[in-house]
């Protein structure tokens, strides 16, 4: 009989899949953004704009309004009025129905806001599209149905709202931030002046059209757009009861001491240097996909990124090998394609604040290891990193750095690395990985961190309360306890 | 560099392995979000059809079923130029020399579910002369299932002997051991019997017999291809891997091509190293080509049904 055939094919099937880019057919957005004040959009008094880029490609998205103090002044008149007037009148279950008529605005926009929130942050569409917009829907969503039941919140307490709160949000999840901002200060009736970052304002301008066709009293929430001097307007202005504000740890310092004297209450969710612990007898494949989505999940851009990895010195080199393997399967480039892990850093000043830290881990003798992928030609991009050898005397080990960049140290006692995990100014996070019930709950009583996952990483719930210790911050956002930071007590 | 394979050291298979389901499902979810598309989407469908195990396993079954399986195996939808081959015709022992003439030297092999298929209750004497007889008439791959009952009384031991009598019986075919992880139930199991298997001298490890439900799914399947990974780093040797029952549609055979690259890598995307136990599979996936052809969906009473 003759030889068998050998009927193997080979076809090439590997991460380079085809591209798979979502479509930006829905996503409509105008040349020119005004101010959203009083319920309508309306030209800057400071007559000037500036420009929104899309990170990935470095072209120019629209402009929009740089307010200045006037325009900042203009803002928090009207949300006094609508407070006086309107808001903290109306009976609470009325402005849950506002609320919830947002929130089902928001899930029947949901690809138009997850188009536009990659286009102008960089952020991969699939995490717009699975993370960021649902978890807006349901911030929403779960604020409205306190509004109504804050007696049951707080049982026995007298409940007052503050007044008018001033809100200044990030660039990382900037329509995230602008929910967990705005649901739970609607919720126990407050108005609101809100500003997002000079680099990603279109989401928040865009949740601006749907409370303009919400129908929600004028004024209730002002949405105004500017840099660094509009944000110091808002926390200096005389009229505003409450600063809320999500960013770095520098100008959280700064507003601290600016409303220092003032009665104005302060909440800060600041930076974070957060330790994510692998103990030998955690499930190891899953812990090594737990550390890629703690530092990659957002290209780093996460205040509660696991950027300081422990790995427990007997199962370093497997972990080590698993992860350089799965950095492998990363795939980094355009943010709207579909099949992108890690999309673009938001910005040229932050791209290069990374490289100044990779440059710092090269100086101070450290082994970088990145992964091979190429990166697009044109757009801000990093690989993603890891940095190994690392003491816990390493600056790289101390700063945050805010980008996809992990440093690994190893330990050999449980006691020795809650030491060093805590050993940080920061406390907004952590991470244990481990099989044992009796160790995560010993790490968790004893780690200082206002959030820690066990065996998982990176998970939110607008139930789960969100905030940092020392540094990180204080007030805590989502859950009861973030109502508790819109209400006298 | 250091010879690989000549003693492998043999774990303590009594030490629980750790997985997380939570953490498993999470990762096995992921690989459907990957969005395939154009030559990857083609590429995928022909590798999918070469990676099947055209399967019938009926005590229904006869000698005219089987050679129009095995016609079919090689000519799956002529109407489409330049299609591979499936992989292999499984079937049970009695049939195996019934298929083995039908196919010829098509390349198309001969895979014989032996070891007292499905349950596994039998005597190891018999399930050597089931293997053995299974060999004899041409068999060119063996799929065996291990004894559930003795690995869920802790009988490690047991199940680890049983799996290398039988790859001895085996001779040069290449010898796939069915976990049966529908009865395992958990995945902490799933990955120890993987491991048993793998040690014992697996080939292939494969997921269910397609009896029990539930059979493949992408978290069980994960777990093996990650048992896989974790003994080639140990010992350099690949091992093959196959999920049964359970997977008819295409986008379900590309989110398992998915999984596969991107947990073990480029060498094992072909079907020496993974396969696919179906039977309906195979008309999917040809009705998918059709719709890549020419644009639109063709009735289903254009394919075949064998």
């Amino acid at each position: 009989m003759a030889k068998a055939k050998n009927n193997t094919i080979k076809l090439n099937f590997d991460t380079k899949y085809a591209p798979a880019p979502e479509s930006k057919a829905s996503a409509k957005i105008d040349a020119k953004y005004d101010l959203f004040i009083n319920g309508k959009f309306e030209r800057p008094l400071s007559k000037k704009y500036f420009d929104t880029i899309n990170p990935a490609t470095e072209e120019k998205l629209s402009e929009v309004a740089d307010a200045n103090a006037a325009d900042v002044d203009k803002a928090v008149k009207a949300a006094r009025t609508a407070y006086d007037k309107t808001w903290s009148k109306m009976p609470a279950k009325e402005r849950a129905k506002y609320m919830y008529r947002i929130a089902r605005m928001i899930q029947e926009r949901a690809r138009e806001f997850a188009v536009i929130e990659t286009l102008d942050g960089g952020k991969p569409i699939r995490e717009s599209r699975d993370v960021d917009v649902p978890l807006v829907a349901n911030h929403f969503f779960y604020y409205a149905g306190w509004a109504d039941k804050l007696e049951y919140a707080f049982p026995n307490k007298k409940i007052a709202p503050l007044g008018v709160a001033g809100q200044i949000i990030p660039w990382n999840f900037p329509l995230l931030m602008a929910a967990w901002k705005i649901a739970p200060a609607l919720a126990t009736g407050n108005t609101v002046v809100l500003k997002p970052a000079e680099t990603t304002p279109l989401t928040a301008l865009k949740l601006a059209e749907i409370i303009q066709e919400s129908d929600l009293p004028p004024g209730v929430v002002n949405i105004i757009t500017g840099a660094g001097a509009t944000g110091a307007a808002i926390v200096n202005h005389p009229d505003i009861n409450k600063i809320a504000f999500t960013g770095s740890t520098n100008v959280g310092k700064m507003i601290q001491k600016a409303v220092a004297g003032t009665n104005k209450k302060v909440t800060l969710e600041l930076g974070g240097k957060a330790a994510n612990i692998i103990f030998d007898d955690a499930p190891i494949d899953q812990a090594v996909e737990g550390i890629i989505n703690g530092i990659f999940f957002n290209q780093g851009h996460v205040c509660c990124a696991g950027s300081r990895l422990f790995v427990q010195e007997s199962v370093y080199d497997i972990v080590l090998r698993k992860l350089k393997d799965r950095l492998e399967s990363l795939i980094v480039g355009d943010p709207l394609d579909k099949n992108t892990d890690v999309g673009a850093i938001n910005s040229k000043q932050q791209m290069e604040n990374i490289h100044k830290y990779l440059k710092i881990g090269e100086k101070e003798g450290l082994d970088m290891y990145q992964s091979n992928c190429a990166l697009p030609k044109k757009g801000f991009f990093i690989r993603p990193t890891l940095f190994t050898n690392v003491a816990q005397s390493s600056r790289l080990a101390q700063e945050e750095i805010f980008g996809p960049v992990l440093t690994i140290q190893t330990f050999r006692t449980d006691d020795e690395v809650i030491e060093k995990a805590n050993n940080t100014p920061f406390g907004l996070s952590a991470g244990v990985w481990t099989d044992k019930g009796s160790k995560i709950f010993n790490l968790t009583t004893k780690l200082r961190a206002g959030v820690i996952w066990a065996n998982t990483y990176n998970k939110f719930d607008p139930t789960s309360p969100f905030g940092g210790y020392k540094e990180s911050g204080y007030g805590r956002e989502g859950g009861l306890h973030g109502l508790g930071a819109y209400l006298n007590l | 560099m250091v010879a690989i394979n000549t003693s492998i050291a043999i774990p303590d298979f009594s030490i629980p392995p750790r997985i997380d389901q939570v953490g498993v499902e999470e990762r096995a979810s992921r690989f459907t979000k990957r969005s395939i598309k154009a030559e990857t989407k083609l590429n995928g469908l022909l590798l999918t059809l070469n990676m099947i195990d055209l399967t019938t396993l009926e005590g229904k079954d006869t000698k005219g079923k089987v050679q129009q399986l095995c016609y079919k195996a090689q000519h799956l939808h002529d109407s489409y130029p330049g299609l591979p081959t499936v992989a292999a015709i499984c079937v049970y022992p009695s049939m195996v020399k019934i298929a083995k003439t039908a196919l010829g030297n098509s390349g198309v092999k001969v895979a014989a579910v032996a070891t007292a298929f499905p349950s596994g209750q039998a005597p190891l004497d018999v399930k050597i002369r089931d293997t053995k007889f299974a060999v004899a008439e041409g068999a060119d791959e063996i799929d065996m299932v291990i004894s559930r009952g003795k690995f869920l009384e802790g009988e490690y031991n047991f199940v680890f002997d049983e799996i290398a009598a039988i790859k001895e019986a085996c001779g040069s075919a290449r010898l796939k051991v069915i976990l049966e992880t529908g009865e395992l139930v958990t995945l902490d199991k799933v990955r120890r019997a993987s491991d048993i298997a793998m040690y014992a001298g697996a080939d292939f490890i494969k997921t269910s017999t397609g009896k029990i439900s539930p059979a493949a799914t992408m978290p069980v399947t994960l777990v093996m291809l990650e048992a896989i990974r974790d003994f080639y780093y140990k010992t350099g040797k690949m091992i093959a891997m196959k999920p049964a029952g359970g997977i008819s549609k295409s986008k379900l055979a590309l989110h398992y091509l998915v999984m596969l690259q991107e947990t073990l890598g480029t060498a094992w995307m072909n079907n020496e190293w993974f396969r696919f136990g179906a039977s309906s599979l195979a008309n999917d996936v040809l009705m998918q080509l059709e719709k890549e052809r020419t644009g639109v969906y063709q009735s289903a009473n254009y394919f075949s049904i064998d």
